[in-house]
């Protein structure tokens, strides 16, 4: 077992729950609370520096008893040795864990994948938002067990949403309001942005029936 | 390099003054001229755009011709690979990887088949493991080829674009000749390879070996001390040996930074610490080190390869042992114990140790790794990719922000993305 497991226990006592070693790799569970703090202290600890983020993704397990696992995957280029942390998240809380990015800027990308595929929230994120998916997916989380192989739509119904796309659909929020500070944007589009129907444009009929 | 300079001069035209005496007069915006909008714009590269190499899109916001921020949007190629991995047998995981980086196929195969085989713990042959060393080095070639042919396009040259895919096309008649695919290879299996090479495969790698050389100079000779494009790559696009680290980079990109990470020395595997090799660096991490950093890294994968064909020798491919390997078919159609173990291993899979297993190796674009869980069945909890090149990507706009936009699109083809990989 890589002695840096003894190494964390002396430092954070209880927030360092169980260590395995499976095929030869050591992984240990933290305390989600104090995840941050304790991957901070190992990448800037000497003797531990673990200065590489190689991985960060999240597991969910088969059985529905364990907790969803968010994983970091850790290498120490002065040591050439790697380490695995993980943090569980009970899946009736709120799934939420600190965001490392202040730590490793490589994990920007990587929190919003997990965010995009397990709906796992990574507080002070600066950009969270869906990655693979596009912004106004709604079908939930693809990675989650509970989501099923071919989606939750038809892909009928799949087509016929993305042929009703906006324009605005294309953009994140931060772009239209480039947009909007530098050139005008159409009214339509406007009014659409202020009823905050960014998912698709209304039916006809709806519009008749309403107005 | 010498510092960028703009020299202003006003442009005059000869006229009279108001004496009637022989001037000049400055040529200007008349009064009535339209103001030129100095606001930003926002334009839209891509999705379908042969300089973003696939199907990324780029929102820039532009200042002038200057990139203020950008936003890159990916997932147009996604495919959901890992969602359909928990969905497959070990064996079948190995075709959805050569869908992912399919300029360097065989890589992934054989990165696929090392993880399932850290987590099963299954020892593999020699033969298996020069032919895997094999099997990497010419994608790694064969990708590196493509992206400065593409990467030279991008920055204006045509020319270099011609003579290697010229070379490409040798390599690919080998892999052709070995898996009878060009594209989607699946040349691994869990255990062993799913072929051994053909007849005068050995033959034709050493040929191409000894004639490469010479056509990577002529390419060299061109490039490298060429104005234009020293030009248009040196000093663009740079990340320090901090910020490469921090961003998580890997491959080219962190080697070109000065930082010499390359998993084949740091976490060796195949046994490539026996062989004989360098890891190029770079020192400004730019544009132009990315360049020469993978120039060299071609030359050292032809010396890897001529190694292995030297020490490979002869003896089986797969390892003896039938609850992972499908016996051969002329066994499976005449014995009983072997048709047995066919029909459990096609309909039941190979069943993996309760546990989990991380593996990377050095692929093309950078570190590939490939994360297993398995719960004691034969379909994976969780099969992650740590896909290089969507990691270097998101360092894009840190690298392109305060850049021209024609520098952005060589700070881009640098990067050397393939979208397989980054939306999977």
């Amino acid at each position: 077992m890589n002695p840096s497991v003894d190494a964390l226990r002396a430092q954070f006592g209880d927030a360092i729950q169980d260590a395995h070693v499976s095929c030869g790799d050591t992984y240990v569970f933290v305390d989600r609370l104090r995840a941050y703090e304790i991957l901070q202290w190992l990448r800037d600890t000497p003797g531990q520096q673990y200065n590489y983020l190689v991985d960060l993704t999240a597991v969910e397990h088969r059985d529905p008893v364990p907790p969803l696992e968010v994983v970091y995957e850790l290498f120490s280029l002065e040591r050439k040795v790697p380490l695995r942390i993980k943090t569980g998240l009970p899946k009736d809380g709120d799934l939420e864990v600190d965001s490392v990015v202040s730590i490793w800027n490589g994990a920007n990308w990587l929190e919003r994948e997990v965010y995009d595929m397990f709906g796992i929230k990574f507080r002070n994120h600066p950009d969270l938002r869906r990655i693979l998916m596009w912004d106004t997916y709604d079908e939930g989380f693809p990675l989650r067990k509970d989501f099923p192989l071919r989606g939750r739509l038809s892909r009928s119904e799949q087509v016929r949403r993305v042929l009703k796309m906006n324009p605005e659909d294309n953009y994140s929020l931060e772009e239209i309001a480039i947009a909007e500070r530098n050139t005008e944007i159409p009214e339509d589009m406007r009014q659409r942005l202020l009823r905050d129907e960014r998912g698709s444009i209304p039916d006809s009929k709806e519009e008749a029936s309403r107005g | 390099m010498a510092e960028k300079t703009t020299v202003e001069f006003e442009l005059r035209t000869p006229g009279l003054d108001s004496s009637g005496n022989p001037t000049t007069h400055p040529i200007g915006l008349a009064d009535d001229a339209p103001e030129l909008a100095s606001d930003h714009m926002l334009i839209n590269i891509g999705p379908q755009h042969p300089a973003t190499h696939g199907v990324l899109r780029l929102v820039a916001e532009l200042d002038g011709e200057i990139v203020v921020k950008l936003i890159p949007h990916i997932g147009y190629l996604h495919s959901g690979f890992e969602k359909l991995g928990e969905y497959r047998f070990y064996n079948q995981l190995i075709p959805l990887t050569d869908r992912m980086d399919y300029l360097a196929p065989m890589a992934n195969n054989v990165a696929l088949a090392l993880a399932a085989e850290k987590l099963m713990g299954i020892e593999i042959t020699e033969r298996c493991k020069v032919l895997r060393v094999i099997a990497c080095e010419m994608s790694r070639i064969i990708a590196h080829l493509v992206w400065l042919g593409t990467t030279s396009i991008d920055i204006g040259a045509f020319t270099p674009f011609l003579w290697l895919f010229q070379e490409r096309e040798k390599v690919y008649d080998l892999q052709e000749a070995w898996t009878g695919a060009r594209l989607t290879t699946s040349v691994t299996r869990v255990g062993g390879m799913m072929a051994d090479i053909p007849e005068g495969f050995e033959a034709g790698l050493r040929k191409f070996l000894n004639q490469f050389p010479k056509a990577l100079d002529e390419v060299d000779k061109i490039l490298t001390t060429n104005g234009i494009w020293c030009g248009r790559t040196q000093g663009i696009g740079i990340m320090t040996a901090q910020e490469a680290i921090d961003y998580s980079l890997s491959g080219a990109m962190i080697r070109a930074s000065g930082v010499a990470y390359d998993v084949r020395k740091d976490r060796p595997y195949l046994d490539y610490e026996t062989y004989d090799f360098e890891v190029p660096i770079g020192e400004n991490g730019d544009v132009y080190d990315r360049y020469l950093v993978r120039f060299e890294e071609i030359r050292q994968s032809a010396r890897i390869l001529d190694q292995a064909l030297d020490r490979l020798e002869d003896g089986p491919i797969n390892v003896d042992d039938p609850r992972v390997i499908l016996p051969p078919k002329s066994a499976a159609m005449s014995e009983m114990e072997a048709m047995i173990f066919h029909f459990k291993h096609v309909m039941e899979g190979v069943e993996a140790p309760v546990g989990e297993a991380f593996f990377s190796i050095e692929g093309a674009k950078g570190e590939l790794g490939y994360y297993l869980v398995s719960d004691g069945s034969a379909k994976p909890v969780r099969w992650r990719v740590r896909p290089p090149a969507f990691i270097n990507l998101a360092a894009l706009p840190k690298m392109a922000e305060g850049h021209l936009l024609s520098d952005m699109i060589a700070i881009n083809a640098s990067i050397d993305i393939v979208m397989g990989e980054v939306d999977r």
